[in-house]
């Protein structure tokens, strides 16, 4: 049996992973939504796009659904506090996710292009405040959130909605978005129709550009112009998961992890290289510049974790209420299960969604749609 | 603190709409999905095209019905956190692994192969794409038993204790929590509703063509597999409904009582109330018809036990919320000194019992203080809204017996091939379509409804489960989701529409378009 302590690291990785896979799997899919407009430039066009994500969209949405139930039995306290807190942000992606399957499923099935049109709108609006909205979060956690507990553990948040929008969060919000556009891109640019994938290269190369600056100057204001958070003294690691048995200190840096673990530094490094990466390869190599533009979504988020590291969301009201990896997990026994469940599971998903893309495998051209929208 | 009654009301309202409606759809996908890996093993194992062109015309409609399902779902796995923040705290330790693991079981598997259900075709063998219907169905089935391995904890939570350190509910056995009872039969008794809702759906549209006189090959054919596959789901459903009566009565004492409109303990054996006015005023049951022996037997399988009444259900609670203060003052002494050995020993003896107490919060911040009118009108708090679950589980037993008959009237007119030779016949088919649906969501309300006050029986009420939102907020989303919801219904409501009146033929589906070269003759 693993220790609590490493259990806790090991789900704190799990749940990185977990968010990871979904900026990877789902995040192309979302960046093609957003560029349905700018990318296909009519019906048909739209089409192609859209049936290279079609047979997989579902499946990569799991990875939402699986962080959010993963984080609900792993971190509890993690899953209540976020989603009570930022209530409607949460309702907001809540309406994109509910207006997605339904916008794939809905709109070839009745031949009008205003009705077409109705739901490329809906897919890039959703995919929009999903990519946005996501990178607001994770920026409002280096600034920390306001909320405390009581003694019973009962959170209380005083804040609303539009104290989310803090100018930085707002950078996070456009790092995120033009992160997974250009990712989109990089999947457009290998799935799709030779004429619509030389648009994407373009595209591609630009908002890989515009990632690099904002995630460099967004790394510039956490290490100047924003306070980190340390636990006072030392931590304990494998006691009971209650925030309210530490202290918190307010004012050092983010930055202090990266000189605790200096390894912590590869994570940022092969975010920016990545990028490097995209600009020399999606051109030539769509593959090659795919899974470049995949290393630096994975990276970008994991060098915000390791930033944050051992907090999982700081609280800028009452500090050591922040939950952090040593008191906001389940029991040890859960952790324990669950670890086992996923190390089982876990691998065999992955294998059968490869041998799903091996089987829908290859570009999606415009004369097989044409072919496959004759029939009705 | 005192919670906000508002907030309390409104979050109840809108899980209670968001469930009701998400299952408006996953029973149907539940059902319809085994109809599709029937046909379509028909399809392979015979070669007949009709039969494949029966999975892709079904699966059409499937489709529609299968998106709902996602979207909807998605509020429901996310919506614990965002309105009953509390409850997660307090029971995440061991409600979130059952969520988890359905996710990583089930979600993905079927959500990954649907892709390539409708689109692959063309892209791999027979066999293989049979086995891709058929995982689908199996990965649907398997999602619904984690989510009711999940929900049957809240009806009985076991395998967990109280952490005063932690101010939570912990797992102490998973195996408990995995072969909890009434996980068992409420599995069997939600997915056999789905098989009927499936069989239901197929069955009713096809009478619809028969009584047009249109794709009759196909329909009769379609039917067939409804009328079998809709009597084993409907016996089923029935038995293991009656399974699932028996485990309520073991553990929902007063679920049971409130169903049956049980004022008062009977002797054994007790009888059945077929009909009744329940008096909530009076605690009485006016115009009651009663079948004797009738309810001893279901709730108690046998002639000799008792079964508690609704008043005596009351003094036991009373007893327990007593019990429950004394738990709930040995937490406190624990939180401040954790090593207190009788603090312990007081909380070991009575922590079944600390949920009993919070039922006080609601009248008095500090359970401790509570007098013997808050402790009356809390253990009167546990009595669920009779009337709604005795005539909810009244209506949703009559439809369960109604499927029998029909299922097994068409399973005989199926064998005999005579099914489209009576019209009314036909048009009760037809017009039987609405009844899973009200079935279902009866159901539904009798199981979470009639679990009230608790969110977790006996351990967490609901009125403590809730978020630290404003009613404002609430409001707001509750609004949208009214507004969303409405409007995808109608659309929902309208494609579906749409393709069953195009139908195979209008489709092209069969008699399939034929290719231009062969009409050249």
């Amino acid at each position: 049996m693993l220790d609590y302590a490493t259990l806790r690291v090991i789900w704190w990785a799990l749940l990185g992973t977990l968010l990871i896979g979904f900026a990877i799997m789902d995040g192309f899919d979302f960046g093609v939504a957003g560029l349905l407009k700018v990318l296909g430039r009519d019906n048909e066009e739209r089409l192609v796009l859209l049936e290279g994500i079609e047979p997989t969209w579902e499946g990569n949405q799991v990875w939402f659904i699986l962080a959010g139930g993963a984080t609900f039995a792993a971190w509890p306290m993690l899953y209540a506090v976020s989603f009570s807190g930022m209530y409607l942000a949460i309702a907001l992606v809540l309406l994109a996710f509910i207006l997605r399957p339904v916008g794939f499923n809905f709109r070839g099935k009745i031949h009008d292009p205003r009705w077409a049109s109705l739901w490329d709108w809906v897919l890039t609006g959703s995919g929009v405040v999903v990519m946005l909205v996501a990178g607001v979060a994770f920026g409002n956690l280096f600034l920390g959130v306001p909320f405390r507990f009581d003694g019973d553990l009962r959170m209380s948040w005083h804040g609303g909605f539009f104290e989310l929008l803090h100018p930085f969060a707002l950078l996070c919000g456009l790092v995120s978005l033009s992160m997974l556009l250009a990712h989109g891109a990089c999947w457009a640019a290998l799935k799709a129709d030779h004429t619509i994938a030389a648009r994407a290269v373009k595209i591609a190369r630009w908002m890989t550009l515009v990632y690099a600056v904002l995630y460099v100057l967004a790394g510039v204001w956490v290490a100047y112009g924003l306070p980190g958070y340390a636990i006072a003294g030392p931590a304990l690691t494998d006691g009971a998961s209650n925030p309210l048995y530490k202290q918190v200190a307010v004012g050092g840096s983010w930055f202090a992890s990266y000189m605790q673990y200096p390894w912590f530094w590869i994570a940022p490094v092969l975010a920016l290289v990545s990028a490097v990466g995209v600009q020399a390869l999606i051109g030539r190599r769509s593959v090659a510049g795919f899974i470049a533009s995949s290393l630096m979504v994975g990276s970008t988020i994991a060098s915000a974790g390791f930033a944050l590291f051992p907090f999982l969301l700081p609280s800028n009201l009452d500090p050591r209420s922040s939950l952090t990896v040593w008191d906001a997990s389940s029991s040890h026994g859960t952790l324990q299960l669950m670890l086992i469940v996923t190390v089982v599971l876990l691998p065999i998903v992955m294998l059968y969604t490869s041998w799903v893309y091996r089987v829908m495998r290859g570009r999606v051209t415009l004369e097989q749609v044409r072919k496959a929208h004759s029939g009705y | 603190m005192i919670i906000d009654a508002d907030v309390v009301t409104l979050s109840r309202l809108q899980f209670a709409l968001t469930a009701l409606y998400h299952f408006l759809f996953v029973p149907l996908t539940l059902g319809l999905v085994w109809m599709l890996a029937i046909m379509e093993s028909v399809y392979v194992m015979t070669g007949r095209e009709v039969w494949k062109r029966m999975v892709q015309f079904w699966g059409v409609l499937f489709g529609i019905n299968f998106a709902m399902g996602v979207a909807t779902g998605v509020t429901m796995e996310f919506q614990f956190g965002m309105n009953w923040a509390y409850y997660s705290h307090y029971v995440g330790d061991v409600f979130g692994a059952p969520l988890a693991i359905e996710g990583l079981m089930a979600f993905f598997l079927e959500a990954t192969l649907v892709g390539v259900f409708f689109m692959g075709w063309e892209r791999i063998s027979r066999i293989k794409h049979l086995l891709v219907t058929w995982f689908l169905a199996l990965g649907t089935s398997l999602s619904a038993l984690w989510i009711l391995v999940a929900n049957a904890w809240m009806q009985h939570p076991v395998g967990a204790e109280f952490n005063a350190q932690t101010m939570r509910m912990e797992v102490t056995s998973f195996s408990e929590v995995l072969f909890n009872p009434v996980a068992q039969d409420k599995f069997v008794h939600t997915v056999s509703a789905g098989y009927v809702m499936g069989a239901m759906f197929v069955l009713s549209i096809s009478a619809w063509y028969l009584l047009r006189g249109r794709n009759v090959d196909f329909a009769k054919r379609s039917m067939t597999v409804a009328a079998s596959f809709g009597l084993a789901a409907a016996l089923s459903v029935v038995v293991l409904g009656d399974a699932s009566g028996y485990t309520v009565s073991l553990n929902q004492k007063m679920k049971m009582a409130s169903i049956e409109a049980m004022w008062h303990t009977e002797p054994a054996p007790a009888s059945f109330t077929l009909f009744g006015i329940p008096d909530v005023q009076r605690r009485t049951t006016h115009y009651a018809v009663k079948i004797p022996w009738v309810m001893g037997l279901i709730g108690t399988h046998s002639t000799d036990q008792t079964m508690p009444g609704i008043a005596e259900l009351v003094d036991t609670a009373k007893g327990r919320i007593g019990n429950g203060i004394q738990a709930y003052d040995a937490m406190l002494m624990l939180r401040q000194d954790k090593d207190n050995a009788q603090a312990k020993a007081t909380l070991a003896a009575n922590d079944e019992d600390l949920g009993y107490a919070l039922l006080l919060k609601k009248y008095v911040d500090d359970p401790r203080q509570a007098t013997p009118a808050d402790i009356q009108r809390a253990a009167e708090s546990t009595i669920p809204n009779v009337p709604v679950l005795f005539w909810a589980f009244r209506v949703m037993v009559g439809c369960g017996f109604y499927f029998i008959a029909l299922f097994a009237f068409s399973f005989w007119k199926a064998s005999k091939r005579q099914l489209d030779s009576q019209r009314w016949y036909l048009r009760l088919a037809l017009w039987s379509l609405p009844l899973p649906w009200l079935a279902v969501e009866l159901g539904w309300i009798v199981a979470e409804y009639g679990r009230q006050p608790w969110a977790i029986e006996g351990v967490l009420p609901t009125a403590l489960g809730v978020s630290s939102v404003s009613a404002g907020q609430v409001l707001t989303s509750l609004g949208g989701f009214v507004l969303f919801y409405t409007a995808l219904a109608i659309v929902d409501v309208m494609l579906i529409r749409k393709f069953i009146r195009k139908g195979p033929d209008g489709l092209g589906i069969w008699p399939p378009i034929v290719p231009p070269t062969m009409t050249a003759h």
